[in-house]
């Protein structure tokens, strides 16, 4: 029944998930099996890189389950995921103990350089993976909470919403650089030594988080599926829709909206903690707004209000990017920048949506 | 001249000592001269040991800074008409040279270049270059200057000299030139000046009562020399009347320098807020009345500042008239560019904010690279006109820059005349009639699709003309449009979507508290605090300060 | 299912794409590749494309000079468009891919710190060309940018001593580089018997750009009587608002004179230098410095852009004498082998532009002339002191509680970045290697 319902009724998503378990699957024997003159080696950087492209696929899920499906433009998914890495971030430096290079037992480098006495109190329990887990989904869980609460209950709309979320990231970002705040400042968190007692440079560490982001895109993938089939679901799309006359016809169309934007910031959380480990730095860059606009970007390249859709538009916009950063440098933002004026004018259903409408054409 | 004064002193402090070794010579030689009056320098050792004038200005040609250095101070004894105005050029950095033997030396105003030793007029062709200064030679040039300047046609010179007197110190011997002066003086404000500076060279009288009328005379002197010379004596000086009278003086001094440090802040205030309402304003009309989502506002506004400097790149003479033409060749191309977005893109997109937002990001992202590709990565130099540089000096406590002022009464101008064309002309009832129910505005006769390029149009018109005001405080470069954008859409949010006088309340009150934060929380807090608190407020009062009422508001 | 058959399309182009890969990679046993990693996209553009284009053209000379060990060299070139998790990328594709023998790059700091613990991992060697913070030494990274001791702290020597300040103005923008450096010139001013209440302290975010209250606050910190400077450690965008304010506000040079580091020549070809005339830059190069080598330098500098008015800079510098350092070490080792050229490297001498000969230090660091110069209304620099001889870097610094007792010495029997000398012991991570 579930099974029926998660998967069988959504040929896309089942076509997309089968091909992100295979590529779990078959990238690690290439890395770790095959000899590295094969020509079916995969090399440590396609590893990382496909690793961090799963990361940006469940960011980009998580962007599309509350604007595909409730219609809410969040310019600010950004901050949860960077909020997600820095939590992250912040385990895998209590991890390095008196490794650093002043070797001090308990402060970070820069907190030596800061000439910082004592940890601050909000770096406490961070060198427990439960308590930085417990963190991770918590801190832009209740951020989430707190904004959303706010915003919906006033009625904060469309593009108040989308702007006063940019504002936010903005917020955070200029707060984060601020190297008071006790988060490395502009330097951010680094050099970054094991996670669970795993060396971090070694390949089958590697291999292991790149099989842990594959894993939590499948298991958020089939959340996200779950929410969006269920009655919930149902309701949180007529708000998208329709959300005065949801409201009249009695529902809350506020706590729906609050609880979905709360599961999706967490999403986005999740990924900014697989990510960080994979890409080995987490700094207050990631806060600025041009990244939480590019994550939408993904997400209506790829077919807004399709979960598939969203992965992928996060793999085919991203691969872009790698492509054209290395051979064409100058030309990334011409690009980029008419991808957003062509799939909003050309496109509205991205990638997707245009595979959908030739292949109506030929069931005709 | 002793052979000394030829070995060139390293570093300033040395220089000065060495400088009073060499004047020492000076002096004897000058005795000997008056012992023997019979004696005429015309022979040729006596030449060569004192050089002329015309000698000392060619010298000045060569050497290195330290050469430079030393033959000032010899110039310095020198009392040629001519002086003043080779030290003037010199610390003006007009002072020109070229490589001749003997070489010719210029004096350049502005474009007219003369002799200076004959004042015949040059022309062209002689590969001038400017003789080289740093700032220790600056300092001592200005120094002498300031004495050379105590009988200067101009008030301000003569204002600037007496404040340099104070400012170095008063001696016996420049109190006796500063009493003379103050004799034949017309001005109020340089006879102020120096009665100030007597006051301060009397602080160091032995009688009593000479330093007690002085500190009398002190106490309203906003003189930051004045001050200081005061608090050495409420803080040190075993007199203990005295302590008490300076102490009440600075008290008294305090006062009113905290109310003018209030004047200061509050037009530092306003002058952020105009900037703010300078890039606002014209999202003012692309979001507020036409509810367009333009997040390529910021780039309008670089294309408008790229305009001042293709304008200055094009006419490099008329450097003084730039900003004047640039004001509506940047309203005129942004105006079109604004145009052909609002055609190319915006059109197909009406009824659809959030798309909207995205497209016109994207064009952002295409015109910045495209800025960057022609232009090069690298920030432009935007020069300032005359006009607009300086500070209009009201007191030494509060002087206000003039840029800061005229882009305050600018972005105030470009406001009101956004009003009028709103309120007052065909195309703003259009607008708002658009604006406020388009399907009726059709159908008595507004062409809705005309008024739209035209509204949006004019929106980012305005956007460029904010442009040519920043560029005179900021990078031309890539990225000014970015460091605007989210700050303009607050300010527009904040004040209330459709309401131009919204704007211009809370681009001025962003502003102010932007500034009275900063002090005590550091630029950087401030902003995050205003950020924070507009957030809180947006969510209290979605519609913002000013919210538009009826049914234009519905949605 | 056309899905489907997408899919494979793009599979078969990325097998295609590694294949070429591939290729490329039997091609380079002819040659000396050599990495170039600077940010030619995004907001580092501004500085960074310059120097990818200094390195193309030091190695198009080598190559007309007969290459390296009779081989061509072979620039590649990637772009971590300004995107610091992107360093880390590119330097693992530039190692791993394309086998490169040698990197060159970085601007930012925090962009070396992402690039750190790949280039140590996969054993590669980085020239790093930018003056920095210090407090940081890796066997793998060469630092051929100024260490504080050999910027900040002779620049605050010339204005104590020569200039007579007095009072300190400590002004940055917040990251690493100025918060280290304002921290090292805090306990060297204190030490110098400066009191607490003569310095203050600044903080101001990127790009800062209305300046009005810090430039008052500067000035009446700057009228108690006591001569006053700004020591500016402002980076880039912040710059420009900054000194237009200080010139509008009527500050001059003569009055309270700042000294930057990190503006330099390239930097103000982007400003009217006109209000900045007389306010000062301490780096270890001047385009001005009048030698054979840098007029040769900068002429070929104009020939290669094929501008005449393209300008050099301190950075610039930096690359030509990392460069000259590594292709003599590679000489000298016979191999582009890691291992054997980062133990020739260390006491190599090449000449610098201004007219001395910089040697590669045990601890990575380069020695380098100090120059002092006032800015001119042409953009150049007027030199008004400089050190006599070459000062060697320090990469820990003196006056840091953390710090003092560290060096670095990466010759045997230390062999270690962070050595304590008082304990006699390699700190930290490196200690379990």
């Amino acid at each position: 029944m579930l099974t029926q319902r998660l998967l069988l009724s959504d040929r896309g998503g089942m076509l997309v998930l089968g091909l992100v378990v295979l590529m779990a699957i078959i990238v690690p024997i290439c890395n770790l099996a095959v000899p590295g003159d094969s020509p079916l080696h995969v090399s440590n950087f396609t590893v990382g890189l496909l690793g961090k492209f799963l990361c940006f696929a469940l960011l980009a899920l998580s962007v599309d389950l509350i604007w595909g499906y409730a219609g809410i433009l969040s310019l600010g998914h950004g901050a949860f995921f960077t909020l997600g890495g820095y939590g992250m971030g912040m385990y895998l430096m209590r991890q390095i103990g008196d490794r650093g290079v002043y070797g001090h037992p308990e402060l970070m480098d820069f907190m030596v350089v800061l000439n910082w006495q004592e940890l601050p109190w909000y770096w406490q329990g961070f060198d427990m993976f439960w308590f930085a887990m417990l963190m991770v989904l918590l801190v832009p869980g209740l951020l989430a909470l707190a904004f959303g609460w706010l915003a919906f209950r006033s009625r904060v709309t469309g593009v108040y919403f989308a702007i006063i979320t940019q504002a936010l990231t903005y917020a955070l970002m200029l707060a984060f650089f601020r190297n008071e705040m006790g988060f490395g400042g502009n330097n951010g968190l680094n050099d970054f030594k094991e996670i669970l007692g795993f060396d971090l440079a070694a390949q089958a560490t590697r291999v292991g988080l790149f099989i842990a982001s594959a894993i939590a895109l499948v298991l958020g993938y089939l959340a996200c599926r779950y929410i969006v089939t269920s009655r919930a679901g149902r309701v949180i799309v007529s708000i998208r829709d329709a959300e005065s006359r949801t409201r009249f016809c009695g529902y809350q169309v506020e706590s729906y909206k609050l609880w979905l934007f709360v599961f999706s910031a967490m999403l986005a959380a999740v990924a900014g903690a697989l990510y960080v480990p994979q890409v080995g730095i987490i700094n207050p860059g990631e806060f600025a707004p041009l990244n939480s606009i590019e994550m939408v970007v993904w997400v209506a390249t790829g077919g807004r209000g399709t979960l598939f859709g969203a992965i992928v538009g996060a793999f085919s916009v991203n691969y872009a990017k790698t492509f054209f950063t290395t051979y064409s440098p100058e030309t990334w933002l011409f690009i980029l920048g008419g991808l957003f004026v062509l799939v909003t004018l050309l496109l509205p259903k991205g990638i997707v949506g245009l595979f959908d409408r030739f292949r109506r054409k030929g069931e005709k | 001249m002793n052979p000394l004064c030829r070995i060139t002193p390293r570093h300033t402090l040395p220089a000065v000592l060495l400088w009073l070794t060499c004047l020492l010579p000076l002096h004897a030689n000058a005795q000997t001269t008056d012992s023997a009056p019979e004696e005429t320098p015309s022979t040729a050792a006596a030449e060569a040991q004192q050089p002329t004038f015309e000698q000392l200005v060619q010298q000045l040609a060569g050497g290195s800074l330290r050469d430079r250095a030393a033959t000032v101070n010899q110039l310095s004894s020198q009392s040629d008409e001519r002086l003043a105005d080779v030290f003037n050029a010199l610390v003006a950095g007009d002072l020109l040279a070229n490589k001749d033997k003997p070489p010719v030396i210029a004096i350049r105003d502005g474009e007219r270049l003369t002799d200076a030793l004959s004042g015949a007029d040059l022309t062209g062709t002689q590969r001038l270059r400017r003789i080289p200064v740093n700032n220790s030679l600056r300092t001592q040039l200005r120094g002498q200057v300031a004495q050379l300047n105590l009988n200067h046609p101009n008030t301000d010179k003569r204002y600037a000299a007496v404040e340099r007197f104070i400012r170095d110190g008063v001696d016996d011997e420049t109190a006796a030139l500063l009493r003379a002066h103050q004799q034949v003086e017309d001005s109020g404000r340089v006879q102020d000046a120096i009665t100030t500076a007597l006051a301060v060279y009397q602080l160091q009288s032995d009688d009593r009562a000479i330093r007690l009328a002085a500190i009398d005379e002190l106490s309203g002197s906003l003189e930051q020399e004045a001050r200081n010379a005061l608090r050495g004596i409420a803080e040190n000086d075993a007199d203990a009347e005295l302590r008490s009278a300076a102490a009440e003086a600075i008290e008294s001094i305090q006062s009113r320098i905290s109310f003018y440090r209030f004047v200061e802040n509050l037009f530092f205030g306003l002058s952020l807020g105009s900037v703010l309402l300078l890039a606002a304003i014209g999202l003012a009309i692309t979001f507020g009345v036409m509810g367009v989502i333009n997040m390529a506002h910021g780039e309008l506004i670089m294309i408008g500042a790229y305009t001042t400097w293709g304008v200055q790149v094009l006419f490099p003479d008329l450097i003084e008239w730039s900003l004047l033409i640039a004001v509506p060749a940047a309203f005129l191309i942004t105006a079109l560019v604004g145009i052909a977005i609002e055609r190319g893109v915006i059109r197909f997109l009406y009824g659809r904010p959030l798309e909207t937002l995205l497209a016109t990001f994207g064009l952002s992202l295409v015109l910045q690279q495209a800025v960057r590709t022609l232009f090069s990565p690298l920030n432009r130099s935007v020069s300032s006109p005359e006009w607009i540089s300086g500070t209009l000096s009201i007191n030494p406590v509060l002087s206000i820059t003039y840029t800061r002022l005229y882009i305050l009464i600018f972005g105030l101008m470009v406001f009101f005349a956004l009003m009028l064309v709103m309120k007052r002309t065909t195309l703003g009832l259009k607008v708002r009639a658009v604006s406020q129910n388009r399907a009726m505005a059709r159908a008595v006769g507004v062409r809705s699709s005309w008024v739209d390029a035209l509204t949006f149009g004019l929106g980012s018109g305005v956007a460029g003309v904010a442009g040519v005001a920043l560029s005179q405080l900021t990078n031309v470069g890539p990225n000014l449009g970015q460091a605007y954008i989210i700050d303009s859409f607050m300010v527009v949010v904040f004040g209330g979507v459709g309401n131009l006088w919204g704007t211009l309340v809370s681009a001025m009150s962003l502003g102010l508290i932007n500034n009275f934060l900063e002090p005590y929380a550091g630029a950087m807090l401030a902003k995050v605090l205003v950020l924070i608190m507009l957030i809180l407020f947006i969510q209290k009062k979605p519609k913002g300060l000013f919210p538009q009422k009826g049914r234009a508001a519905a949605d | 299912m056309k899905l489907k058959n997408l899919v494979k399309k793009a599979g078969a182009l990325g097998v295609a794409c590694s294949m070429a890969l591939g290729a490329l990679s039997v091609q380079a046993e002819e040659t000396i590749k050599v990495g170039v990693l600077h940010s030619l996209s995004g907001t580092m553009a501004i500085s960074e494309t310059t120097l990818k284009d200094t390195m193309l053209m030091l190695i198009e000379e080598q190559n007309k000079k007969g290459g390296l060990l009779g081989k061509k060299l072979e620039p590649v070139v990637v772009d971590p468009a300004s995107n610091w998790p992107l360093f880390a990328e590119r330097t693992r594709e530039l190692l791993e891919q394309h086998h490169v023998d040698a990197i060159f790059g970085c601007w930012t700091s925090v962009s070396r710190k992402s690039v750190l613990p790949v280039i140590e991992e996969l054993n590669g060697m980085l020239f790093y060309p930018v003056q920095y913070e210090g407090e940081e030494s890796s066997r793998n990274v060469f630092y051929t940018g100024a260490a504080p001791n050999q910027q900040a702290i002779p620049a605050v020597d010339y204005l104590k001593d020569e200039l007579g300040v007095e009072r300190w103005v400590l002004a940055g923008t917040d990251y690493v580089y100025p918060r280290t450096t304002n921290r090292i010139l805090e306990a060297y001013l204190k030490s110098a018997g400066v009191a607490e209440d003569d310095i203050m302290i600044n903080y101001t975010p990127f790009g800062h750009s209305d300046w009005q209250n810090i430039v008052a606050e500067i000035k009446r910190f700057g009228s108690t009587g006591k001569k006053t400077a700004v020591v500016s450690t402002i980076n880039g965008d912040a710059n420009v608002p900054f000194y237009r304010e200080l010139g509008n506000q009527g500050v001059s040079a003569e009055d309270i004179p700042v000294v930057a580091f990190s503006v330099g020549e390239e930097e103000l070809s982007g400003i009217d230098t006109t209000p900045l005339v007389g306010h000062m830059a301490a780096w270890n190069y001047f385009m001005s410095e009048d030698t054979p080598e840098n007029e040769a330098f900068i002429n070929t500098w104009h020939e290669f852009t094929g501008d005449e008015k393209r300008v050099t800079n301190d950075p610039m510098e930096a690359h030509y004498i990392g460069f000259n350092m590594w292709v003599k070490a590679v000489e000298k080792a016979g191999t582009t082998d890691t291992d054997k050229v980062i133990d020739a490297m260390v006491g190599v001498e090449v000449p610098n532009l201004t007219g001395g000969t910089s040697t590669m230090l045990p601890n990575h660091h380069i020695t380098k002339p100090v120059l002092i110069g006032e800015i001119q209304d042409d953009g150049q620099f007027l030199t008004v002191s400089s050190t006599d001889e070459l000062v060697p870097g320090d990469a820990w610094s003196d006056y840091l509680e953390g710090s003092k007792d560290l060096i670095s010495d990466w010759t045997a029997p230390i062999s270690c970045g962070n050595y304590n000398t008082k304990t006699k012991t390699c700190v930290g991570a490196q200690a379990e290697e």
